[in-house]
Formats: structure tokens, sequence, C-alpha cells
């Protein structure tokens, strides 16, 4: 191959060199490949990096708006240090604040058990009590115990689970799923539309007329029916999804498929004895493989979206796993209380779906030579 | 012309009778059945609510009474809400997703239609770099992340707009919905007007029109738009048919009663009659639009023929 390259005057360009170099002269999708591949990395990766557990139930942060700072805030303290006195069945008689320590008096009526520190432990908010002293007919501790410093860069939801590791888990499914589904849609897109463009004749005739049958039926009612019958196991319905979204990737490369053969280029090639095998691998499949690339950047954001209004519709994702869907739901219902519920989640979705968007009419500018 | 209005209704009964029969079969072969859900639903009364709307009967028997009620224009009693037939749930919900969808489309496309031509007119200048970033996001965020926005920002933030709910139709109520669904169409409509008056722009007619003098907006107003409009006619006549018969999203986040909002809780209650009807519903709508989008095609395209 090399020898040959040395050999000619002029090195050609492939159509695949030729539309990676257009591509990358086109900014804006560049820029979008970029975005992609970190919300790719951070949606794979962060998790492991986000100090909570996306299901980690804290129950002292619901709801807690999202900070830069750590928290607890100093009046916070005061709340959760009351709740766990509480939970004791003592008193407080004061406590003050040194550094990250503080120091609780607390008494009560009948001895105190030492045990129960452990009820300060087990707050979200403080960690390694000690008892410092007790009185001598051990009716009044001190006990000091550290503030557990947190952080909750996009605040906590509901139940007081950390957003941004869910959001950043809810990535990880979401993308999954519109990569899942995509190339469900468009290996069956592929293989049905290959196959009657090239049968042709009454195969094909057949063949399309179950396209346009299945085209009539209400989308919705398609995808609610895959619902029912696969329950909620969301990788099986996920293939379904996928096996739906398939109808339009078929009439494309059918299409194509139809007038790649009556091509020059196909004639002469039978002319010169090529096989029918020869034609298919030679001419056919790489010819088709730019509108497949093409519409497969389209097909990943519709299943995304798909994903999210059926999770968003509760018949998607379900919880304790996530996705953008299942969380933009969630702060859709909390608009009035905590906002950013809503506005991270879907910041992710839309940004991710602006991206796709951009890299796919990238995609087309670049292989579709016509359209320069 | 009649005569093929006729033609199409015509062609259109096999059509409708196919995806009748599909739905009702596909529904049906779904596992589970409209009783099933009601816990504390003693088998007896199970077998008899079973026994009063028929569902112990053969399928086929089933079929052939569902079409024979269905042709008296009988939709059946609804299931799961026992106390409506499935024509009175259309005869309360349907006015109002009409309401809403038509709302949106017209204003998706007259907003559509002039945000299209001044981007055609200013292409490459920032009135078309705005007009396209519009179209860019109208047609990327999804609708179930504008609804919750024009909440938090019109009805939290500026307390301009009620949250939800239907408010007996005041026109304050509408206004979030109708934004809601027809931000996409706009971008839709912005975009093919866009895309169309600039070719019809580049046509020759134009050019022989500019050179006789006649005013730049005259041109644009009474010839180039004409030849620019078809791809907005074809594109409104499945877009009215999604619109007006409700949107399942739009009509839970703001609290409206329209019939959007039957079709997913139908499917899942197997709620039988309900799904039916939305399905047809749904695929009468679609047939009628593309008739009359056809019908119109015509009125604005000579060239097109009806034979």
């Amino acid at each position: 191959m090399t020898d040959i390259a040395v050999a000619a005057p002029v090195v050609g360009r492939s159509l695949w060199g030729d539309a990676w170099a257009r591509l990358k002269a086109n900014r804006a999708a560049m820029f979008s490949l970029y975005y992609l591949a970190f919300i790719a990395l951070i949606s794979v990766f962060g998790p492991w990096f986000v100090p909570h557990q996306y299901t980690t139930i804290y129950a002292d942060y619901v709801r807690t708006p999202p900070s830069f700072s750590a928290y607890p805030k100093i009046d916070m303290i005061e709340g959760a240090l009351d709740e766990a006195i509480r939970r004791m069945r003592v008193d407080i008689k004061d406590w003050r604040q040194e550094g990250d320590r503080i120091f609780v008096t607390v008494r009560s009526s009948k001895p105190i058990d030492d045990r129960n520190i452990r009820y300060l432990d087990r707050s979200d908010t403080f960690d390694g009590t000690k008892i410092e002293s007790k009185s001598p007919d051990g009716l009044e501790m001190v006990m000091s115990a550290s503030i557990k410093q947190q952080y909750f860069l996009f605040g906590t939801d509901n139940t007081g689970r950390d957003l941004l590791s869910r959001t950043l888990m809810a990535g990880r499914i979401s993308l999954a799923i519109g990569l899942l589904a995509g190339v469900v849609a468009v290996v069956i897109g592929v293989l049905y539309g290959a196959t009657a463009g090239l049968a042709g004749g009454r195969v094909d005739e057949v063949m399309m007329r179950i396209v346009d049958v299945l085209y009539s039926l209400p989308f919705i009612f398609f995808v609610i029916m895959l619902v029912v019958f696969f329950g909620r196991n969301f990788v099986l319905m996920f293939l379904a999804v996928g096996a739906v979204l398939w109808l339009d990737m078929a009439r494309i490369v059918r299409g194509q498929a139809l007038s790649i053969r009556r091509q020059e280029y196909v004639q002469a090639a039978e002319a010169m004895g090529v096989g029918q095998r020869g034609i298919l691998l030679r001419h056919v499949i790489p010819n088709l493989l730019g509108p497949v690339v093409i519409y497969m950047t389209l097909l990943v954001p519709q299943v995304i979206i798909l994903e999210s209004f059926l999770s968003f519709l509760g018949l998607g994702v379900q919880e304790p796993m996530t996705s953008w869907g299942v969380l933009i739901s969630v702060g859709a219902q909390n608009i009035g209380s905590a906002n950013w519920l809503l506005l991270f989640p879907a910041f992710f979705l839309v940004s991710t779906l602006f991206a796709l968007n951009f890299v796919g009419d990238g995609l087309r500018d670049a292989l579709d030579p016509r359209d320069r | 012309m009649l005569r093929y209005v006729f033609r199409r209704l015509l062609t259109a009964i096999p059509t409708l009778f196919v995806i009748v029969t599909m739905a009702f079969f596909l529904i049906r072969v779904a596992p589970g059945g409209p009783f099933n859900q009601e816990r504390g639903l003693s088998p007896e009364i199970r077998a008899n609510l079973e026994a009063q709307f028929g569902l112990n009967d053969p399928l086929w028997l089933q079929y052939v009474h569902y079409l024979g009620n269905l042709l008296r224009g009988n939709f059946g009693p609804s299931y799961n809400m026992p106390d409506f037939t499935v024509g009175e749930l259309f005869k309360e919900g349907l006015p109002i997703s009409i309401q809403l969808g038509a709302s949106a489309l017209i204003l998706a496309l007259l907003l559509g239609s002039v945000l299209g031509t001044v981007a055609a007119l200013n292409q490459n200048k920032l009135a078309d770099y705005s007009v396209i970033a519009l179209a860019t996001a109208g047609s990327t965020i999804p609708t179930f992340v504008i609804a919750p926005v024009i909440q938090l920002v019109f009805g939290l933030t500026w307390k301009l707009l009620p949250i939800g709910g239907w408010g007996d139709g005041a026109l304050i109520n509408k206004i979030g919905p109708v934004l809601t669904l027809a931000l996409p169409q706009i971008a839709i409509v912005a975009r093919l007007m866009r895309g169309s008056m600039i070719e019809s722009l580049q046509s020759h007619h134009i050019r022989t029109a500019r050179a006789l003098g006649l005013s730049g907006w005259s041109v644009v107003v009474k010839h180039a738009l004409r030849g620019a409009i078809l791809p907005i006619v074809s594109f409104t006549g499945p877009a009215a048919a999604a619109l007006l018969t409700g949107s399942i999203i739009v009509e839970t986040i703001f609290s409206i009663p329209g019939i959007g909002r039957h079709f997913v809780v139908a499917a899942l209650n197997r709620d039988y009659t309900l799904v039916m009807g939305t399905v047809v519903v749904i695929a009468l709508f679609t047939i009628v639009f593309n008739l009359i989008v056809d019908v119109l095609y015509g009125v604005v395209d000579p060239r097109v023929r009806y034979d």
C-alpha cells in the first residue's frame, strides 16, 4: 500500500479522510465533539470520584441548595444537633463551637448511658464523637464531635441524595440507552432496508408495505404497547424502543441502495464482470455508510429524548436507578421549592442534545459533498 | 375536485380499518386486563364485571361487536372510569385539546413564517443567525424541559402566568401551554420557510418581477411567498393532527383536562375502549388533515391536478 502511495505523484484523499478534514474545519461540530467526549467521560468515570453514592440518603440534607462551600452551614448545625440530642432523650444545657469541633453539654433526670453518643455519629452532620467529661452523678455529660464537612455542588434532592452524583449516573444511563437503542435501530434498519433495496421487485414491495403499516400507527401507542409487553425491565425495553425507531433507517437505506445500484459505476463494475458480492462489498456498503452515520447521530438524540419522555411519564428507568428524564420529571414537580432539581439535569440533557445535533449537522456537511 | 375528495375519503376507510384492527389485537394480546390492577376485587366480582362488558366472549366476537358499535359512532364505556363513556370523555376533553392545539398551530404558522421570511431576506446577517439559533433551540429542547422552565420563569419568578390549571379556559391559563406547544413548531416552520424562501427568491419569476421594478416587499409577499409556502402546507397536515389531539406532556405538566393525558393512563390500565377510541381519533384527525392539506396544495399550486 505504502509503495503505491509513494509511487503516485498525487496522494488522493479517501472519502473518510476528506470528510474528517472538512469536519475538523467546522468549529461548532468540533467543539460539540469535545463537549460530548467530556460529558461521556464525566458520566462514566465521574460517579467514582464524587464522594457521595448516588443512592446514599442524607437525612440531614433534604433539598439542600447547591453551594460551592461546604455543608453544614452555621445555622444548620444547631438544627442537626437538636435532632440528634432529641433522639438521645436528654436535654441540651449549652453548646459551643471551637474550630471544626462542637462541645455540647447535656443533662437528664436519669443517669446518661455512654452509648448515647452514637446518636451524634449517626447524624450526617457529626463525626468522631467523644465523651469529654461526666458529672459524678451521671446526670450531666459533656461530649465533643467533629463537624463532617460535605460538599453538595448541585444540592440534594427530596430524599437528601446528592444531585451531582445522581446527574452523572443519569448521564451514564441516558447515554448508554441512546447508544444501545440507536445501534439496535441502525442494525435492524440497515439489514431490512438493504435487503428490500437489493432484492427489489415483489419482495421490496411487500417489505415496504409492512413499514408503511407500522408507520400509520400512532408512534406513542406503539411505544406504550412495548412498555406493556416488556414490563419495566429497561434493557429489554430499550432494545424494543430501538426496534421501533428502525423504520426511518430502513426507508433511507432502501432508497440509497436502490439509487446506488443504478449508478453508472455499478453498471460499469457489472460490465467488467464483478460479481454481486463484490458490488455489495466494494460499492453498495461503502456508499451506504455516509447516510447511516449521519442518521445514527440524529437517532441518538431522538432515543435520549424518547427515554427521557418515557421516564418522565414514569414508564422508563425506575428508582433508585436514574436517568436525565427521571431527574427532570422530579425537578418539574418541585420547581416551586427546589428549582435546582430541574435546572441541573435539564442543562445536561439539553446541552448534550445540542452537541449531538451540531455533530450530526457537521457530519452531514462533511460526508455529503453535494451540500457544500 | 369533489370527486377527488370523495375518492380520498373512500381510500381512507381501509386504512382506518387496518389501524383499528391492528390496535385492537395488539392491546388485547398484551398481558393483563382492565380489572386486574384493582386490588381487593374478589374473583366473583371480577368475573361479573368481565361478563358485563363481554370480555369473556371469544376475541373475534368482541372485535365484531366493537366494529359494529364504532360504525354507529359508539366508542363504548370506559372500563376504568365507570361513570363515563369514552364518547363523554372525548366530548369533555377534545374541545380543550383542540383549542390549545389550534392556537399553538396558528401561532406557529404565523410567527414561524414571518421569522423564516425575515431570515431568508437577511441571509447570513444577524437576523438570519438569530432565527437559526432560535430554530435550533426550539427543535432541540424537549417539551418536558420547556414546560417546567416556562412555569419557573413566568409563573414563579415573574408571577405573570398561573403555574397550571385550565381555569375554565381563561386566556391567561392558555398562554403557558400554547407557548410550550408552539415553540418546537415555530422552529420547524421558520426553518422550512427560510429554506424554501431562499430558493423561491432565486427563481426566475422573482428576478423578472424585480427587473420590472416592483418594490421589494410586494415581490416577497405577492410572488415569492406563494412559491415558498408549499413545504409549510405539507407540514401543517401531520402537525395539526398531532397538536389538536392533545399532548401528554403539556397536559400533565400544566394540569389541563384535555384528551392527551388519557392515552398513557388508559394503555397502562388496559382500558381497552379508551385506548382504541384515542387511536381512532388520532387516526381520523391524521387522515382528515392530510386530505385538507392535499386539497390546499392544489389551491396554492395550480400545477397540482386532481386526477
